[in-house]
């Protein structure tokens, strides 16, 4: 069953076209990839998505039912989550605190009589940043500013959370287990749809996989699928005479090898 | 038909002088960012300094109007452009207000410290030339403001579209980076845009003056006007600006002309241009969350509750101390220094805490004060009362500009306070004109604080007890949210955060504290009149309590000492009456980057001492056993971030050449 | 070897805390198309803003044709003769497209000189001049900012991302004009994602990852390894 649907979407910016006729879905219970060059319009999508956006046309379905005039809080409030490509944690907050404002945003007046700060370090423990609790959160490294957002979004518990690049500044052994985490979540039921360039990441933990160029989904399929496809090749190692394709995607399944 | 006639061209005329005013402020804040609150002052100013050059030099009028407008005027824009408000236009909207709002109150200092209080008198252009169109007759002056408004549109079309610095003055309206990069000049445009949208306010003041007076703030109000006008264009079309600027005048005139002259509505003809600036901000779009990088701020340090406990008890100990020494007309000052202590609370918690900015936090305390005196309950119901009723107005602020951010709301304030000084203040149901109201002293469960000592006391407790209230609710999930939504308002929303009623909420919270310090203040007095609540006392308010640091409660209460001691020492040393305005005006512009203050500069003294003297001292004499602080965590954590992305990076490499 | 127009040493440049630059050194001949690949948040864009002045190092030295320029001003700069077409959509949206030609004419073009070059390179632009530039599609508004490259007789020229949004075939044709450009000697530094295209016209290659440029070379070696550094999983 389909948790997102996102149906038609058009975004313009004065005459430029950043989101063009995009239809995909998301499946209930999957970590969906939607991957693409840069100025693809992936950051847009998520934006239409969660609210901050407008769409110019088009429409968005959450749960079946239509959302797009939505307001971003209730989006929010019916089940999605997010985290930022250009982050967005409070700076002048510590990485507890960040946390724990979520809560508080989530839980409203029930929160009132949260006993301790259990909650918060579980959390934390979790996405694996908790010995930077007490740390400002605009003192912290990429990559834990992004680890915490992600905390911040599952502090609200969403059934659909959507990452917006959220490796880039991982190391490597940090992206293992962040994937890890990812699996374990829509185990649970919490749906993920991920925007990613590491494409081991992307390639190893992804039920499903959107590829967007110029706005609008050139091909959809599994891993395995997307890997061999060659519109995806063109995407993103440019137009190209026929035949190298075939050379690209050779070499493709080939790299596994390099660290960041 | 005659005099409505009469009533179009004179409406023609004001348009004119707005549209002149509205086009400067356009070009200033579209090519900056930086909006100008102090657009009418220095509208104002320069009218001053046309009459001196007129009058009291007798210069010939033709020179004295280029030397302003060509010499003097541009002089002061480029001024205000490269050492006021540089680099404002990309900081956070509060800062650039706080600034403005500083250089507006240090002009009208600098205005009364060169120019005191007298007649004066601004002859209109060719006086005594009249037009006279069957029973209409129409001045050479107004004539000749309508042709300059078309001379001055005329000039600028030619300048923004058919020279390259006016093109690029357009260019960095859409991306001054890029404009760089071409090789541009953006401190120049921007320069450019200043000098000539300070010389259009100064010609707008100079033309208007021979019909409104040459006065300090009805002229620095014009920019109301002019405001309201160009908001029509959201602050960047030039033609919208124009036809905003020419609906006013004649929408004003016809009040002028039409509406009853007595009564209670008789307040509307003066509040034209504010019901207008109303009117457009509620009918303007849905402004989008803001996404991007967010940087926190430093705030000043919040005490735990218990220690700010002990230190409101020694204060409370301090006034009752206070209480038996001064006199009552000393005691009545301490008062007044507690009323502005709790307004300026009231700041903390929606400036400094939540990063709105209000312009008519006095206002809302006049609400409170009329209401408690009205509902004639000295009590502490009829206190919760007047609260409450400032609360709600503060609600009804708030709720039309709901949907918008920032400077809206601030603006709002500023047509709220101007609207209630003329409008509402006036009518029969609050003052009237100049008529006093009484109100009683306060009785806290049955007993009467009658004596002025003890009352002082009273006032004290009411702002200790306030001032733990908002460090509590720092401390308090609703103080984290309230960080929260200040650093970045995306996130907050996709974390279901309802912005929306959060700010109305918190709008509401703080013109409720400043209601409830009107009341208490309306008790203090026994008699308040319409003057004690003018808007110019929310814009002093607010510009001491951003230089004594608007994050803290201490600040708050020295702000409160500092802002009671002004006027006294005003008319202790009348002939430097201005002068102090101007020094607190242009200590805001100077202060104004840093919300925390001084009082924050206070804080920082015992870690200096730690962190640096200590160290310094240690250093030159070994023998003395003093430790310094060191913060290891930091480096620490550059140490390790470092290696592992310099190991990462020689894999890479090699990887690299293996496979090449 | 005459001296590189271009010559980067060491150089370092932090977001806050956030290093991002970690000790660049790459060289530009003279006259030689020079295409910097690597894979997102590499830092490629970033030692654009740094060279073109609108982003201050934390250390490290930039030669520009032997003169150490430090802390100059991205418009000094530019009317030197460097000309930096930025990431994403450089042209004045609210503009119209005639209006940003002339503002092409700070680096000393005389701007009927700007319009006739403009104009014989890109008709299309021509038949729009009146239209303002943010209604331009995104093929004709990257045409538009390709425009100053050629008008503006560059001493040295960089290129962020060209291709940023748009349909290969219109990559191909903004490549075609950057491959005249180089033609007339102008040197280039161009940065993309999209390796093959811009190898085609390179005489250099250089990959950066991590901060740093980790190979070099001609373009044909560092093509044989681009999918790997690009699809195979550097973050």
């Amino acid at each position: 069953m389909s948790l997102l649907q996102v149906e038609d979407v058009v975004v313009q910016f004065g005459g430029v076209t950043a989101v063009n006729h995009a239809t995909f879905e998301v499946v209930a219970g999957s970590v969906t990839g939607l991957i693409g060059p840069n100025g693809a319009g992936k950051t847009t999508c998520f934006n239409v998505i969660t609210g901050l956006q407008r769409p110019t046309s088009g429409h968005v379905r959450f749960d079946g039912r239509d959302i797009t005039r939505t307001a971003v809080h209730r989006r929010a409030r019916r089940g999605i989550g997010r985290t930022f490509q250009r982050l967005e944690a409070f700076g002048s907050l510590t990485v507890a605190d960040n946390v724990r404002v979520a809560l508080d945003i989530h839980e409203g007046f029930r929160g009132i009589f949260r006993p301790g700060d259990h909650d918060v370090d579980e959390l934390l423990e979790r996405v694996g940043i908790a010995e930077y609790a007490a740390e400002r959160a605009d003192s912290i490294p990429t990559g834990t500013a992004r680890l915490l957002e992600l905390a911040r979004a599952l502090a609200c518990q969403p059934r659909l959370l959507l990452l917006d690049e959220p490796s880039s500044g991982l190391d490597e052994a940090e992206t293992e287990a962040f994937g890890a985490l990812l699996v374990e979540l829509a185990g649970e039921g919490c749906t993920v749809l991920m925007v990613e360039h590491d494409m081991d990441l992307v390639m190893s933990v992804c039920d499903e996989i959107h590829v967007l160029d110029f706005g609008s989904v050139i091909a959809a399929g599994t891993p395995a699928e997307i890997r061999v496809d060659p519109k995806v090749q063109r995407a993103y190692l440019g137009y190209s005479d026929e035949g190298q394709g075939a050379h690209v995607a050779e070499s493709l399944d080939e790299t596994k090898v390099l660290a960041r | 038909m005659d005099s409505f006639l009469s009533y179009t061209f004179i409406g023609l005329f004001t348009g004119a002088a707005y549209a002149i005013a509205a086009s400067g402020l356009v070009l200033t804040y579209s090519t900056t960012r930086v909006f100008n609150i102090a657009h009418g002052a220095v509208g104002m100013v320069f009218a001053f300094v046309y009459w001196d050059f007129s009058q009291r030099q007798h210069m010939p009028a033709w020179l004295a109007l280029a030397l302003v407008l060509l010499v003097v005027a541009p002089a002061f824009g480029v001024f205000v452009q490269r050492v006021l408000t540089r680099g404002l236009g990309s900081q956070p909207i509060g800062v650039s207000l706080v600034v403005t709002v500083g250089i507006l109150v240090g002009l009208i200092g600098v205005a009364t410290q060169i120019w005191p209080p007298a007649s004066r008198t601004v002859p209109q252009f060719f006086a005594g030339h009249l037009i006279t169109l069957g029973n209409v007759v129409i001045t050479w002056h107004q004539v000749l403001t309508v042709v300059l408004s078309g001379v001055v549109a005329g000039c600028l079309y030619l300048l923004l579209n058919r020279t390259r610095i006016g093109t690029a003055m357009r260019a960095s309206v859409d991306n001054p980076d890029l404009l760089q990069l071409y090789g541009g000049r953006p401190q120049l445009v921007a320069a450019l845009a200043w000098a000539i949208g300070t010389s259009l306010a100064a010609l707008a003041g100079i033309l208007l003056t021979p019909v409104i007076g040459l006065q300090y703030y009805d002229l620095t109000l014009l920019v109301i006007s002019a405001y309201a006008a160009a908001m029509l264009g959201k602050l960047t079309s030039l033609p919208m600006t124009y036809v905003g600027a020419m609906g006013l005048g004649i929408l004003q005139s016809y009040a002028v002309g039409y509406l009853p002259s007595a009564g209670n509505v008789a307040g509307l003809r003066a509040v034209v241009p504010t019901l207008f600036l109303f009117g457009i901000i509620v009918l303007l779009p849905q402004a989008p969350l803001r996404i991007g990088q967010v940087k926190g701020l430093v705030s000043a340090p919040v005490p735990t509750l218990g220690r700010a406990s002990i230190w409101g008890g020694a204060l409370v100990l301090f006034a009752m101390l206070l209480a038996v020494g001064l006199s009552t007309s000393n005691l009545l000052l301490l008062g007044t220094a507690a009323t502005y202590a709790i307004v300026m609370l009231s700041l903390v918690l929606l400036t400094g805490y939540g990063g709105q900015v209000s312009l008519a936090q006095f206002t809302f305390a006049g609400v409170g004060a009329v209401a408690y005196a009205k509902i004639d309950q000295p009590n502490l119901f009829g206190l919760l009362v007047a609260t409450l009723v400032a609360a709600a107005v503060g609600a009804l602020v708030a709720i039309p500009v709901l949907r918008l951010t920032g400077l809206y709301l601030a603006l709002a304030t500023l047509a709220f306070a101007q609207l209630m000084d003329k409008l509402v203040f006036q009518a029969s149901y609050a003052f009237q004109f100049n008529n006093p109201l009484h109100a009683e002293r306060l009785s806290v469960l049955g007993l009467k604080i009658d004596g002025t000592g003890s009352y002082t006391v009273m006032m004290t407790i009411f702002f200790v007890l306030l001032a733990l209230g908002v460090i509590a609710v720092r401390r308090g999930r609703l103080g984290r949210i309230l960080i929260a939504m200040r650093d970045s308002q995306a996130a907050c929303g996709t974390l279901g955060l309802d912005l929306r009623w959060l700010r109305v909420g918190l709008f509401a919270a703080s013109a409720g504290i400043a209601g409830l310090a009107g009341a208490l203040f309306a008790g203090l007095r026994g008699t308040i009149v319409a003057n004690d609540f003018q808007f110019f006392a929310s814009l002093l308010v607010l510009l001491v309590a951003v230089i004594w640091g608007v994050t803290s409660v201490t600040g708050a209460a020295i702000g409160g000492v500092f802002l009671m001691y002004l006027p006294v020492a005003q008319s202790d040393h009348a002939n430097i009456a201005g002068l102090l305005f101007a020094l607190l005006g242009f200590g805001a512009v100077a202060l104004g980057r840093d919300p925390n203050g001084l009082a924050n500069k206070i804080f920082g003294f015992n870690s200096w001492v730690v962190d640096r003297l200590y160290p310094a001292l240690a250093e030159r004499y070994p023998g003395m056993a003093l430790r310094s602080r060191t913060d290891e965590w930091d480096g620490a954590v550059d140490g390790v971030d470092d290696e592992s992305l310099a190991a990462s990076g020689t894999e890479v490499e090699r990887d690299v050449v293996v496979a090449g | 070897m005459s001296i590189p127009i271009l010559e980067v040493v060491d150089l370092h440049a932090a977001y806050g805390r956030i290093e991002v630059l970690r000790g660049v050194d790459l060289r530009v001949p003279r006259g030689a198309v020079v295409a910097l690949l690597g894979p997102n948040g590499a830092g490629k864009s970033t030692l654009l803003k740094v060279i073109s002045g609108q982003m201050e190092q934390t250390s490290g030295d930039i030669h520009l044709a032997g003169v150490h320029v430090a802390g100059a001003k991205p418009d000094e700069l530019a009317r030197l003769g460097l000309t930096t077409v930025p990431e994403g959509r450089s042209v004045f949206p609210n503009l119209s497209v005639e209006e940003n030609l002339q503002l092409m004419s700070y680096a000393g073009v005389p701007a009927s000189q700007v319009l006739d070059t403009a104009y014989s390179y890109f008709p299309r632009l021509h038949e729009r001049r009146y239209q303002l530039a943010g209604t331009l599609s995104g093929g004709e508004q990257q045409m538009l900012a390709l425009a100053r490259a050629l008008t503006s007789d560059p001493a040295l020229l960089l290129l962020d991302e060209l291709s940023m949004g748009l349909a290969p075939l219109i990559v191909d044709e903004l490549y075609e004009t950057v491959g005249q450009i180089a033609q007339t000697g102008v040197s280039i530094l161009v940065v993309e994602q999209f390796a093959r295209t811009a190898l085609r016209i390179a005489d250099y290659a250089a990959v950066m990852s991590g901060g740093r440029v980790v190979a070099t070379g001609e373009p044909d070696e560092i093509g044989s390894i681009m999918a790997d550094v690009i699809l195979g999983g550097v973050a």
